[in-house]
């Protein structure tokens, strides 16, 4: 990519003060400087996953033998309705840096395009999420209704490979993970949203360049880099 | 007020019609790319036991895919690999260095706890 960052500045001139040695603007570093943290506590939360399913390794459930609904039919494919949702997402990743790259080209037109499809792709993530909680949640015998073997907080209908404590950590890591990574794409969704508004009247034609689709493309892009993670070490290992 | 000893980063960030085909290419091909990776993930989660490997190697190769594709959706995708390499090192090791600190430090408890448990039967 063109840009301040790719062209050749001394050091002296770069690290001498009045201007930023990294070439980026304020708002990019913070956004950068955010998504770090928000790396480091999902990080966290993927770590002490990884330290319950060590100490709990015998009792641990198979997530292939519980998620394998697929809406509207009743077939059993493992996994499968969870790969769809990791392509959904990176898909709208996709549509996201094509937007991000329509931006630098003031191709109005297309950053609408792009950024609507974006929108839409996180809003199915999101509504995929839910039905995957209530498939979860209706336990082996499919009704949300009956409590008696929901899968709560406390609780996992689905037993372990000898019952056990693990599947008490491993429902509440469902809940927990996805939980918090759902909070996140949903607010990522509202901010596309905002962007989108934006973008529809024509506030960044104004101000010049469209560098507010890339930092909320960041923020984008950082939640499907945490989906990959998920997928990985809550639904593969 | 407008203060005009500031330099406009954002300003400079616009590429030409020619520079944009090529850089949608590249979109397109990292796009190909991870797609084939997940299906690949999805597809040995599900047929590991009938092929006769390890389940060791089947997660080391899990790992090894996904931070494949982390590392394009990093650098690609999030731009980072265009940006400036001061930038770069500034975000990647303080993280790397602190989750590989986290990573050792509860494996290793993880394991000890796990073999007090089978040693007393909890």
């Amino acid at each position: 990519m063109s840009g301040e960052a790719s062209k050749t500045i001394d050091n002296t001139t770069l690290w001498g003060g009045g201007r930023s040695p990294f070439s980026v603007s304020y708002g990019k570093m913070m956004m950068w400087f955010f998504l770090i943290s928000d790396a480091l506590t999902f990080g966290a939360l993927l770590s002490s996953l990884g330290f319950m399913r060590h100490k709990f390794a015998d009792t641990w459930p198979v997530s292939e033998e519980i998620f394998f609904h697929f809406p509207f039919t009743h077939t059993h494919l493992p996994l499968m309705y969870v790969a769809l949702m990791t392509f959904i997402l990176i898909v709208s990743s996709v549509t996201m840096v094509l937007a991000v790259e329509a931006g630098h080209r003031m191709n109005r037109k297309k950053v609408t395009m792009w950024l609507a499809l974006t929108v839409v792709g996180g809003l199915f993530f999101v509504c995929s999420q839910a039905w995957e909680w209530s498939s979860f949640i209706a336990g082996p015998d499919g009704i949300i209704s009956t409590w008696g073997d929901n899968a709560t907080l406390a609780q996992n209908p689905y037993p372990g490979k000898n019952g056990g404590p693990g599947a008490v950590h491993y429902t509440q890591f469902f809940f927990f993970v996805t939980g918090f990574h759902g909070t996140h794409v949903l607010s990522g969704v509202v901010l596309n949203f905002i962007i989108l508004l934006n973008v529809l009247k024509g506030k960044y034609e104004k101000v010049g360049h469209y560098e507010m689709v890339e930092k909320v493309g960041l923020y984008w892009h950082f939640i499907d880099l945490v989906w990959v993670f998920v997928f990985t070490f809550y639904y593969l290992l | 007020m407008k203060r005009d000893d500031i330099i406009e980063y954002s300003l400079d960030n616009h590429h030409s019609e020619e520079d944009g085909v090529k850089i949608r290419k590249k979109i397109w091909f990292v796009t190909a790319l991870l797609t084939i990776i997940t299906a690949a993930e999805v597809l040995l989660g599900v047929f590991w036991g009938n092929m006769g490997v390890s389940w060791a190697i089947v997660k080391s190769a899990f790992i090894i895919l996904t931070l494949v594709k982390a590392g394009y959706i990093v650098m690609v995708f999030m731009h980072l690999g265009d940006e400036r390499k001061a930038m770069r090192w500034v975000i990647l090791i303080p993280y790397a260095f602190f989750i590989m600190y986290l990573i050792f430090i509860l494996f290793y408890d993880a394991t000890v706890l796990y073999n007090v448990r089978m040693l007393f039967g909890l």
